[in-house]
């Protein structure tokens, strides 16, 4: 399924699960009814030992994960049975260890045959991207790339251009994870960032409540919000109202 | 700039997006300063006055009498103020951060050596300093937490996966994701994201130059053999820069084999590993199929370390340096051998390459010549010496 998200006509919704958290077929059951709600796309995190751009919260995510048993095959598995809902397209977000150790050609192949639309790997900048990128784009994978408050022009543009599907911008200069506020100079890089491209702009990190969501409304095209759904899986609890709850503030 | 950010196959520059512009900065900093001669200057005087260079060369005869063969000098870096090689960088990056305008710095430590000689230059320079520590290593290395607190550093306890360095490192960067701003990250070793693994050679190859220098001087030749414990590697490459461009010169990395390379509790990374990324660079790394990174093992916190740094895979893959693994129980006579021989108290990761100098020293025969690089003193270790090793000593050692 191609990711296409609505472009500068209205806000909407990405949510992200971590794969195996808190096992493998909590994920999948909870994945297959949240791409049935109206999100433009779900974020589906592939574990990794040393999260860098990961805060407290999914790196906890993704340590219980492994701890039962998420191997890069079952995460791929479990997208490929979201995927089959066509309801929403998915996009993997992992860190590249995992990908060289699983090998990028077979890597990007299974992804591809798992019917993912894209792949998300925030710790490979423009410039350490090309192989890995070239690998995913042949195999018909988006290769989203991030831009960060602390990107000046040329990066923000080289982003821009290595990006398809969409350009992550984000909000926080960070790690995942709950912010009481936003910056107030997030709609500032949204901006910035629009004027390098016609591709949609994603806002993520650090969004985790209905009130953030509805600030990006008009600023950004999509709203990425992780943490936040990750810690009601956390609790115990059905992520499934906050998103709705999410899903209105989009609106 | 991708030129200068590998070692053939290796190193790079695997980080979030919100550090890239932070490493631009680093790199154009680094890249002015080292050429600039005021610099040079200020790091040379704060090295003669500060640390106490340049450190002797030191004829180990109690040493190579005991093991009847090659001739063993020790290039002395525990003679360093604060008691390790770890000065040398971690003075030089805080001279840097401060023409950078940096107002805070944060740093990672295992064995407790850089973050007690980060903890140092903030002092003398008056900045904020956070040092990210495994739980584990805390305890392990009790006496340099207690240094680092009385020299005015926060110490950050790190308790995730298995609370040692590599988990240490991890949080500092996401700290340094975070402050990246104001904030200087002063790495202790030869790893992380370039421009760090080639400005920390650069740093610490004061160690191989005075080494040559010294060695020239009163040997009136080379030593065949340069020897240094490796964890991620940086007083062995501060020595190896000395002698890399002598073909004559063997160079040998010594990692730590833990309870064994075969039992898998071990972080010899060279040895053991296979190449991948972590901690932003392509380096050989202790990792499961998977790509996730293995827990370590190692009695030397300072060496108990999953990755290695980039310069050294490429010396390995080339074959200009080779690498060996020497275990906990070898290390800890090694140690002991050292104390009652020479009157020098070894740390434990230096005890590993000491170890592995004896080994050498007999299989190369009397009229070969070995060279230490002694990275660190060993009083930190006491502790869990006397916890492996509770009772006396035996009585060791040749006449006299």
């Amino acid at each position: 399924m191609t990711l296409s998200l609505p472009n500068q006509g209205g806000l909407s919704l990405i949510p992200y699960l971590m794969a195996g958290h808190p096992d493998l077929a909590t994920t999948r059951e909870i994945g297959r009814k949240l791409v049935n709600t109206g999100i433009a796309a779900l974020e589906l995190g592939i574990p990794y030992s040393d999260p860098l751009a990961d805060g407290p919260v999914i790196q906890r995510a993704g340590q219980r994960a492994l701890d039962a048993g998420a191997t890069t095959e079952a995460c791929l598995e479990v997208a490929a049975d979201i995927a089959a809902e066509r309801a929403a397209p998915v996009l993997l977000m992992t860190y590249v260890n995992p990908v060289l150790a699983y090998g990028p050609q077979r890597f990007a192949r299974d992804a591809a045959q798992a019917g993912v639309a894209g792949v998300i790997i925030p710790d490979v900048p423009v410039e350490e991207s090309a192989g890995i990128a070239r690998t995913m784009t042949v195999a018909g994978l988006e290769t989203v790339f991030l831009v960060a408050p602390t990107s000046p022009d040329d990066r923000i543009a080289a982003a821009c251009a290595a990006s398809t599907g969409f350009v992550y911008c984000v909000t926080v200069t960070g790690i995942t994870g709950s912010r009481s506020a936003l910056p107030t100079d997030v709609n500032a890089l949204l901006a910035k960032v629009r004027t390098h491209t016609d591709l949609p702009v994603a806002a993520g990190f650090g969004i985790s409540s209905a009130e953030q969501v509805s600030l990006l409304r008009g600023h950004a095209d999509a709203a990425i919000v992780g943490s936040a759904i990750v810690n009601e899986l956390d609790a115990g609890r059905d992520p499934g109202p906050l998103v709705r709850e999410l899903l209105s503030a989009c609106k | 700039m991708s030129e200068r950010t590998r070692f053939g196959r290796f190193g790079g520059q695997y980080v979030p997006e919100t550090l890239m512009a932070a490493l631009d900065e680093l790199q154009t900093a680094w890249l002015e300063l080292r050429e600039d001669n005021g610099f040079l200057d200020e790091l040379r005087a704060r090295q003669a006055t500060f640390i106490g260079r340049p450190t002797p060369l030191y004829h180990a005869e109690r040493l190579t009498e005991h093991f009847g063969g090659a001739t063993i000098h020790f290039k002395r870096e525990d003679l360093c103020h604060t008691g390790a090689h770890k000065l040398n960088n971690a003075l030089g990056q805080a001279v840097l951060a401060r023409r950078m305008g940096k107002k805070r710095i944060i740093a990672e430590t295992g064995a407790g050596q850089h973050g007690v000689a980060t903890a140092t230059v903030c002092a003398r320079f008056g900045l904020p300093c956070t040092v990210y520590m495994g739980a584990e290593d805390m305890r392990r290395q009790e006496v340099n937490v207690r240094r680092m607190r009385m020299l005015g550093a926060e110490v950050r306890p790190v308790s995730s996966g298995t609370a040692t360095l590599k988990d240490a490192t991890s949080e500092a960067i996401r700290d340094w994701v975070t402050n990246v701003r104001d904030t200087h990250y002063i790495i202790g070793s030869v790893v992380g994201p370039a421009p760090y693994p080639e400005m920390v050679r650069e740093l610490q190859r004061v160690i191989g130059d005075e080494a040559r220098h010294q060695y020239l001087a009163s040997e009136n030749t080379l030593p065949d053999t340069v020897v240094a414990c490796v964890g991620g590697g940086s007083n062995s490459i501060g020595m190896f820069a000395g002698f890399v461009d002598d073909p004559s010169v063997e160079l040998v990395g010594v990692e730590a084999g833990g309870l064994g390379v075969e039992t898998g509790q071990h972080a010899a990374a060279t040895v053991g590993g296979q190449a991948g990324v972590l901690h932003g660079s392509f380096s050989y790394i202790l990792q499961d199929q998977f790509g996730q990174v293995l827990p370590t093992h190692s009695i030397a916190a300072g060496l108990d370390y999953p990755g290695v740094g980039p310069e050294h895979a490429m010396l390995a893959e080339l074959g200009r340096a080779s690498y060996v693994a020497v275990n906990d129980d070898e290390a800890v006579a090694a140690f002991k051998l050292c104390t009652r021989l020479e009157g020098i108290m070894p740390a434990l990761e230096t005890s590993h390459a000491i170890h592995h100098v004896g080994e050498l020293a007999r299989e190369m025969g009397p009229g070969a010549r070995i060279l230490l690089c002694f990275s660190g003193r060993g009083d930190k270790d006491m502790h869990t010496i006397e916890s492996v090793s509770p009772t006396d000593m035996p009585v060791i050692g040749g006449p006299q």
